[in-house]
């Protein structure tokens, strides 16, 4: 059930209504296309041959027997791909380095997890592709591998990366390590600060990777063609990204590739990078014929990326009146096989909800023998908000204080310093923080073996660029043309927003995710950055259709466009033609299309900027077996600022969505690893992501303090949600047991241990 | 991959020619939400599937001798619905209602959880409590045996290449008796027992236990029947004494493995849980029935 706090500044006829989403239909019946569901004549399957080793120098790979093998059209290995330079290239939270790129891609001197793909066949069925697979011949030099972050950064670690020095540590290192970075944040002086403190509470962590769970596994459709030309279908959160990366891991000019995005079947960031694309048109190119990749589930957990595991350490120091004085944390988090983690979002985001004079975080971005890690829902943000906000917990209950007055007292409001130097532009978390308080299972009883715990979150949300067309069709509908693909209802709220700037009925709107060639460039839908961003970019295109329609009621009414305004969906004659005419409604104008000008139609392409940051304040009761360890969520109610609902039942279900996935990071999900580095539960049955039944109804509380830069005051909605569950959870377990549980997952074996280890003592 | 058979005989007879007759590897096929799955996985790739569910008395249950005989091919949800059987084997149903989701219910068989041989099967451990008996034939005729002795290791049967599970019998209780069956599942629904307890017990007039029999899932490479779990009942009131000692003896009968599902010492503890709640379960359901 959602509850919603509203700030009310302008009448909205259409924004905040719930309608069916326009991708629903087709959802529901099963003909929506998604990644696999693509064909072409004479299209091959395409498989890919994976390490069986975590770690490993490849000596030779001979494909002659896979390449005999009738119906076998095509293999390729690294050598087919172009070698890139060495170079960390774009801003530095989300640098990348093509170099890594294409070594993930297709293995070239090691390979560095179990999983990592190193050749590739295309054949005219399946189970030939298969076949060929078993004729690759390897030779590998096995070596010693490495899984855990803190073994990672131990001096006499196997090493991924013999030459890496570590980046960000003056003066450089002169031995390699597995530490690829080291960055840190300053505000005040933590120093004094501690002094100062009347209490310190500092505690350390562990967390797993976690992966982000999609139902759908990544799967493409490539076609190329002897003209140079190709085309990709592919299950991406960026078609755009998927023709950057693929043109430059491939080779061949922007221009000459074309890509379409499919449905998608989930992502949450996993699917903002490329695996089997890339594959695909090279083995297209070599084949000669349209070549379609699906991954498996095993494949899917084997190489694609989860989030970051990491080892932390948190230390506050606290007043008895509740001001935190001085915060300082250790973040060094699992980067995968190949540099670049979310530390740096870690290091910013984690101790972002307060304003804190005195403030360090230093990070560590560690490589280490598992997939690369990827994007994951707000990446980097939830793994050191358990570690912070489990800390506040511990803090709050050493000054004996109620945790959200606590976390009341510090909040940061309009003004407040970041640790990375921007100051707070936005309201609403403490407005957030107050909803949830208000609550009325806040302060209800609690039984025995029950506890309950509150934790806060925060995200920056994205703006960026974005482009769109709207076409205004001759009975008054409107196609909108937008370039991000949607993965949680963009196209209702995009709909709903440019039925209201047009003052047209929702369902006039079509809007849809065009191709790379059909529409502008718009980067990845991530960062909470869609509704906002490219929402605004169609806002834009919106009222330049709306000036057209003027134009044109201008040109039938022989008067000045001056002397046309818009209003309700219809032309009216103002100023000194006041009233003259009858006003002409958006489908009157065009119908007259063709007699006053020809098509109408307006593009907008923006950067967008003024986002503002999401917050999200939750709290939870749990009930602990002490006979077998288990965590039994019985209530959940997360608060979130989402600016303004759009679409109150997408905002609801992200939050759901957020949650959901938090409950799994905090209770369950953990790859098992075998001594040889192996995976061990490449599935849904042994990784548990939870089902319907292992979580209560989950209490959404939206918060509206709209963003004044948008148009609809529109905020991102679909990360905060996912920071606070590890800590929230975490924190009801201690209010439960006593016991302060600082390794996820806190499956039911290390509960009860930890319970067992408390009972003798 | 190589070319399969499918045959859907209407007899035993003819399974059981079908089978004996089968150069290849051969392969019996009830609901197929075990061997369908092994075989996408490439974990086997039989030559011949026959599939049972054609033979009536394969999917047929019927009330004999006040217990309940069902064949082996019987889909769950036909058990779970069937009102008089699941008021005379509560413990049965407990298990069987954890297989899977209502859909996978519609096809998976008992038989099927039986022959499948995993020994975390959610089935198993309250049809050995039950004391139900296995009726299955071969190209020799028929043979009975107890549900105990049909897995010998994971994956493993009792069963010749060539014999099919016809049908399982559980027998009839005598009054004040009831069973009950829990597993334990870090999530609710759709995973595999780390620890099971299936537990019947009979009670005389005075609430006495005169008769217990106590099985274990999922802690030895197949279920196990726990002769020193019970007799820690019989005699007893079931009374929190008795409760403790029949959870010791659980304990000490485990012979887990360490694995991604559970370790060694979590399983061993666990296991002395569920039987004693198991048991207390067992125990209400004994004492309201007549
Ligand atoms: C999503 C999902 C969830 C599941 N959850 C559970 C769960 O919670 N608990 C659980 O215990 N299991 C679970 N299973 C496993 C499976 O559903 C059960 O083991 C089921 O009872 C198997 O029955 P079936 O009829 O489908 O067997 P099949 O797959 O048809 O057969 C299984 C094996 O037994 C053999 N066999 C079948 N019938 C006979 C016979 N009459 N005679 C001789 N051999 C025979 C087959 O040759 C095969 O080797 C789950 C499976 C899936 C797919």
């Amino acid at each position: 059930m959602a509850d919603t706090v509203l700030y009310p500044e302008r009448e909205l006829k259409v924004v905040g209504t719930q309608p069916v989403r326009p991708d629903g239909v087709p959802k529901v019946t099963g003909l929506a296309q998604y990644g696999a569901d693509f064909t072409l004549p004479g299209m091959l399957w395409g498989r890919i041959l994976r390490s069986p080793h975590a770690h490993a120098r490849i000596r030779a790979i001979n494909t002659k027997k896979a390449e005999a093998l009738p119906g076998v059209k095509a293999v390729i290995t690294a050598a087919d791909l172009p070698e890139q330079k060495f170079d960390y290239v774009g801003p530095e939270r989300v640098a990348i380095n093509f170099w890594h790129m294409t070594r993930n891609i297709l293995a070239r001197e090691k390979v560095l997890y179990e999983g990592h793909a190193l050749a590739a066949v295309a054949a005219t069925s399946k189970s030939i592709a298969e076949e060929a697979l078993k004729l690759i011949e390897v030779d590998y030099e096995v070596l010693p591998h490495v899984i855990d972050v803190d073994e990672a950064m131990q001096p006499d670690a196997p090493l991924l990366f013999e030459d890496m020095i570590t980046r960000g540590v003056q003066p450089p290192p002169t031995k390699p390590s597995n530490v690829s970075k080291r960055i840190e944040f300053k505000l005040g002086d933590v120093d004094k600060g501690f002094a100062a403190a009347d209490e310190i509470v500092e505690a350390s962590y562990k967390t797993k990777p976690v992966h982000q769970g999609y139902i759908e596994p990544h799967a493409c459709l490539a076609r190329f063609d002897t003209d140079g030309q190709a085309e990709v279908w592919s299950s991406s959160q960026g078609h755009f990204v998927v023709r950057t990366f693929t043109s430059r891991l491939v080779g061949m000019k922007v221009g000459d590739l074309r890509c379409h995005a499919a449905e998608i079947g989930g992502a949450f960031g996993g699917k903002t990078v490329v695996y089997v694309e890339p594959i695909a048109v090279v083995l297209s190119k070599k084949s000669g014929h349209p070549v379609k990749i699906m991954m498996s589930r095993e494949e899917v957990f084997k190489a694609s990326g989860p989030t970051s595991g990491a080892s932390m350490t948190i230390k506050l120091g606290v007043m008895r009146d509740g001001r935190i004085v001085a915060a300082e944390g250790i973040f060094k988090y699992q980067a995968g096989a190949f540099p670049t983690s979310p530390v740096m979002n870690g290091c910013m985001c984690s101790f972002a909800p307060y304003d804190i004079a005195n403030v360090r975080t230093i990070g560590y971005d560690v490589v280490c023998n598992r997939p690369k890690t990827v994007a994951y829902r707000a990446p980097g943000s939830p793994i050191s908000a358990f570690a912070a906000e489990s800390t506040m917990d511990l803090a709050a209950r050493r000054i004996g204080m109620d945790p959200i007055e606590f976390r009341l007292k510090n909040i940061a409001r309009p003004g407040s310093q970041t640790v990375w130097g921007a100051k707070l532009a936005h309201a609403g978390f403490a407005e957030t923080l107050h909803a949830l308080q208000k609550h009325p299972g806040y302060k209800a009883p609690l039984g025995k073996n029950q506890g309950r715990g509150v934790a806060a979150g925060y995200w920056f949300n994205g703006g960026g660029e974005s482009s769109a067309t709207v076409h205004v069709n001759e009975d008054g509908t409107v196609v909108v043309a937008e370039g991000s693909p949607d993965i949680g209802g963009s196209r209702a709220s995009i709909a709903l927003m440019a039925a209201e700037t047009l003052g047209i009925p929702y369902e006039n709107v079509r809007p849809i995710v065009a191709d790379t060639n059909s529409v502008g460039y718009t980067q990845a839908t991530g960062g909470s950055r869609v509704t906002y961003a490219t929402g605004m970019t169609v806002i834009n295109a919106c009222n330049k259709v709306i000036d057209e329609m003027c134009v044109r009621a201008a040109k039938l009414w022989k008067v000045e466009r001056a002397d046309v305004i818009w209003e309700d969906g219809h032309a009216r004659p103002a100023g000194k033609r006041a009233g003259e005419f009858e006003p002409l409604s958006f489908k009157a104008i065009a119908a007259k299309r063709t007699a006053t000008g020809g098509p109408i139609t307006a593009s907008a392409a923006m950067n967008a900027e003024g986002q503002a940051p999401g917050f999200s304040a939750q709290f939870c009761d749990v009930e602990v077996d002490p006979d077998t360890g288990y965590v039994k969520i019985l209530r959940y109610v997360a608060a979130q600022d989402v600016g303004r609902a759009i679409h109150p039942g997408y905002c609801e279900g992200q939050i759901h969505g957020g949650v959901v996935q938090g409950i799994g990071w905090a209770l369950n999900e953990e790859y098992i690893y075998d001594r040889n580095g192996r995976m061990e539960n490449p599935g849904f049955l042994d990784y548990r992501i939870p089902v319907a039944s292992d979580v209560p109804m989950i209490e959404a509380i939206m918060v509206e303090v709209p963003n004044p830069n948008h148009p609809y005051g529109v905020k991102g909605v679909a990360e905060a949600n996912i920071v606070p569950p590890t800590a929230t959870i975490a924190n009801a377990v201690h209010s439960a047991t006593g016991l302060r549980l600082t390794d996820l997952p806190m499956s039911p074996p290390k509960v009860l241990a930890a319970l067992d280890s408390a009972r003798k003592r | 991959m190589s070319a399969m058979r499918y045959e859907r005989p209407g007899t035993l007879e003819a399974a059981v020619a079908l089978l004996s007759g089968a150069t290849g590897a051969a392969r019996v096929l009830a609901g197929g939400t075990d061997l369908l799955v092994q075989m996408r996985t490439g974990r086997i790739e039989p030559q011949l599937l026959v599939d049972c569910k054609d033979i009536p008395e394969m999917t047929a249950i019927v009330a004999d001798d006040g217990g309940f005989r069902f064949g082996a091919a019987t889909p769950c949800m036909a058990l779970v619905e069937h009102e008089a059987f699941t008021k005379a084997c509560p413990g049965v149903i407990d298990g069987v209602k954890l297989i899977g989701s209502i859909q996978v219910k519609g096809r998976a068989s008992v038989g099927g959880n039986v022959c499948n041989a995993s020994p975390a099967a959610d089935s198993v451990p309250a049809l050995i409590a039950a004391g139900a008996v296995a009726t299955i034939i071969g190209p020799g005729g028929r043979r009975e045996t107890r549900v105990e002795n049909i897995a010998t290791g994971p994956g493993k049967t009792s069963l010749a290449r060539d014999e099919i599970l016809v049908s399982l019998l559980v027998p009839r209780k005598p009054p004040h008796s009831a069973d009950a069956y829990l597993r334990f599942t870090p999530r609710t629904e759709m995973d595999i027992a780390v620890v099971s307890a299936g537990v019947n017990l009979t009670l005389d007039r005075d609430g006495v236990c005169r008769k217990a029999r106590v099985s274990l899932g999922a802690v030895a490479e197949r279920a196990l029947l726990v002769s020193e779990a019970g007799a820690a009942l019989i005699g007893t009131t079931v009374d929190e004494a008795a409760l403790e000692k029949l959870a010791a003896a659980a304990a000490a009968a485990c012979k887990p493995i360490d694995d991604k599902r559970g370790t060694k010492a979590y399983r061993i503890k666990v296991a002395g849980v569920l039987a004693r709640r198991a048991a207390q379960i067992a125990l209400d359901r004994a004492r309201k029935v007549n």
